[in-house]
């Protein structure tokens, strides 16, 4: 089913931002015919887990909802921390929903089939550590069943599990839809490679991305795992080699390739943490340009768009998306942002 | 024959893994060492299966949409990903067999939902997880299980015959799509089997004249070694 909230493919705007500051309005669906042959385009191929949970705390019997925000330890598979919230639902704006009944370490919670336990409440009322009862695939089978995907306020309609998976979804990780990769199809992919622009992807449990609480939004982006395969650090090399761009769909790519660059440019393969922010002053190591939704200053992604340009061409930009009435949210349009060399960085 | 392979890395994916031919693929890929999760709809099927195979069952109906992405987010989430897809869950149609102009349209889209729609939906969902096991050069490949009854206009088959018609030139398009993508999709007709599903359908056929489903498992295992890169590539891949 396609949503009616979902842009229809061909009506979505790409905002270009060329590194001296010139942009173009174009179709998205133009996206195959940008970039030159030898530019690598890489993606984050995260599938995206239903991870919001409806139940009862079982010391008080009230109603909750958690949302499964970050894992907690790759190899503890059922331990996760997760944001609380007291009874109520997306309908209700996060900032506005009622707190969770006061939790402590212990306390059991009853989501469906599934059982989890309180392990630590952190340093704000609604950001616990959890843990699920039973083996990984019992937690699995148990989400699969009663999980459903983060809400937004603005969506009116409930999103499926086939909304929030992007078309190159593979390993289930992320906790909300790395939604860049939104703006890619297969016809697109096979442009690009009739055209010998390069595609690989990586894999990054991309977290919550804003919760709308600014106290809450000051610990974001938790810290994600990633995983780079052999073969995608194979062709980020030669696209160094050849002096071709690097192109990341979304922030999460960003994210990941900083993670694991060496001093010298190159990137590690495997498994992998990214922790902290890239922000205004990150040195960029690896990637040459993003494609991204359009965030709003303040927002962690837009704080990361600020290692790309300087504030002043970002502002621009800004303006630009609002006099073309580009469109903000999880499925709206998208803006390429290539990096400024540090000859057009101005002051703001 | 490949009888002593080890498939130890190898994962996959089947529907319909509690009977016939199913049952005899989960059995067989999980005794030669792949990692191996199946689809079926009784629970109490599942669990048996499950306990003597070793492999990972999930419960749920291929003909139901509101089923597809869980199935393919357990499938992806307990394998790590996946290189093979076997659609191999089928409806026949109306039972006792009918003539089409005695079919129901309900029992005609009944057999379209499971035997094509499903087969389609599932095969999407995981479309991405497939590609990127192609992309680390695991290859990836969909066994999609059809029928002589696709070719032949056998009287009474009408409903299953579309449907595995369609089935089949799904198949060949989608196998002509994903090529450059590293995606192989074969049509495989196992031949008349033994099975509950032949039972359903004819009932009073001379079993011995069928074909023992364990054949045909081996023959399409052979048919997917063949159709996948050797082996050393995907024990390399297995840490993925």
């Amino acid at each position: 089913m396609i949503a009616a909230y979902r842009l229809d493919r061909q009506s979505a705007r790409l905002l270009v931002v060329e590194a001296d500051g010139t942009m173009r309005d174009l179709p998205r669906a133009n996206l195959g015919t940008l970039f030159d042959p030898g530019d690598l385009v890489v993606a984050n191929d995260a599938a995206t887990f239903p991870a919001s949970l409806h139940g009862t705390h079982l010391r008080c019997g009230k109603t909750i909802e958690i949302r499964l925000a970050g894992w907690l330890s790759a190899s503890a598979p059922v331990r996760f921390l997760v944001i609380v919230f007291g009874s109520g639902d997306h309908r209700t704006r996060t900032e506005d929903r009622l707190p969770p009944p006061a939790l402590s370490s212990g306390d059991r919670l009853q989501l469906g089939p599934l059982e989890a336990r309180v392990e630590r409440v952190l340093d704000h009322a609604r950001l616990v550590e959890l843990s699920f009862e039973g083996t990984r695939a019992a937690m699995f089978a148990g989400l699969a069943q009663h999980g459903r995907p983060i809400q937004y306020a603005h969506v009116p309609e409930p999103l499926a599990l086939w909304d929030v998976w992007t078309r190159i979804a593979a390993r289930p990780v992320a906790f909300e839809a790395p939604s860049a990769s939104f703006a890619l199809d297969w016809r697109t992919l096979q442009a690009w490679r009739r055209r010998e622009i390069g595609f690989a992807t990586l894999t990054h449990a991309a977290g919550i991305s804003s919760t709308g609480d600014p106290a809450l939004d000051s610990h974001l982006p938790f810290d994600e795992p990633y995983h780079i395969p052999e073969c995608t650090v194979a062709q980020v090399a030669r696209a160094q080699l050849r002096g071709s761009r690097i192109i990341a769909i979304g922030t999460s790519v960003v994210r990941a390739l900083e993670a694991a660059a060496n001093p010298d440019g190159s990137v590690r393969a495997g498994d992998g943490i990214a922790t902290g922010r890239i922000a205004c002053g990150t040195p960029l190591r690896v990637v040459d340009a993003i494609l991204t939704g359009v965030h709003q200053p303040g927002e962690s992604h837009f704080e990361l768009l600020r290692a790309f340009a300087d504030d002043g061409l970002l502002a621009s930009a800004s303006t630009a998306l609002t006099a073309c009435g580009y469109r903000a949210h999880e499925f709206g349009d998208s803006m390429l942002l290539n990096r400024q060399p540090p000859l057009y960085w101005r002051e703001p | 024959m490949q009888a002593n392979i080890d498939l130890q890395g190898l994962r996959v994916g089947i529907t319909g893994g509690t009977s016939g031919l199913g049952l005899a693929l989960v059995r067989q890929l999980a005794e030669k060492g792949a990692s191996v999760t199946f689809v079926a709809r009784t629970a109490a099927n599942v669990g048996r299966v499950a306990a003597e195979t070793g492999a990972y069952g999930i419960v749920a109906d291929i003909g139901k949409k509101e089923d597809i992405y869980p199935i393919a987010m357990q499938i992806s989430a307990n394998l790590g990903g996946v290189d093979v897809l076997i659609n191999n869950a089928s409806s026949l149609g109306p039972v006792p067999l009918a003539l089409l102009a005695d079919t129901e349209c309900e029992e005609l889209e009944a057999a379209l939902v499971v035997n094509v729609l499903g087969v389609f939906r599932l095969t999407k969902a995981l479309f991405g997880a497939l590609a990127a096991s192609a992309r680390e050069g695991r290859g990836a490949l969909v066994i999609n299980i059809s029928s002589d009854a696709a070719v032949n206009a056998y009287p009474g088959w009408g409903a299953y015959g579309a449907s595995k018609a369609a089935l089949a030139h799904l198949t060949a398009i989608w196998d002509s799509e994903s090529n450059p993508d590293g995606i192989r999709f074969v049509a495989f007709d196992p031949g008349d089997m033994d099975t509950p599903l032949h039972a359903l359908a004819l009932p009073d056929a001379d079993r011995s004249t069928l074909k023992d489903p364990e054949l045909a498992a081996a023959e399409i295992i052979e048919k997917m070694l063949d159709a996948l890169p050797s082996h050393d590539a995907l024990t390399a891949g297995a840490h993925a």
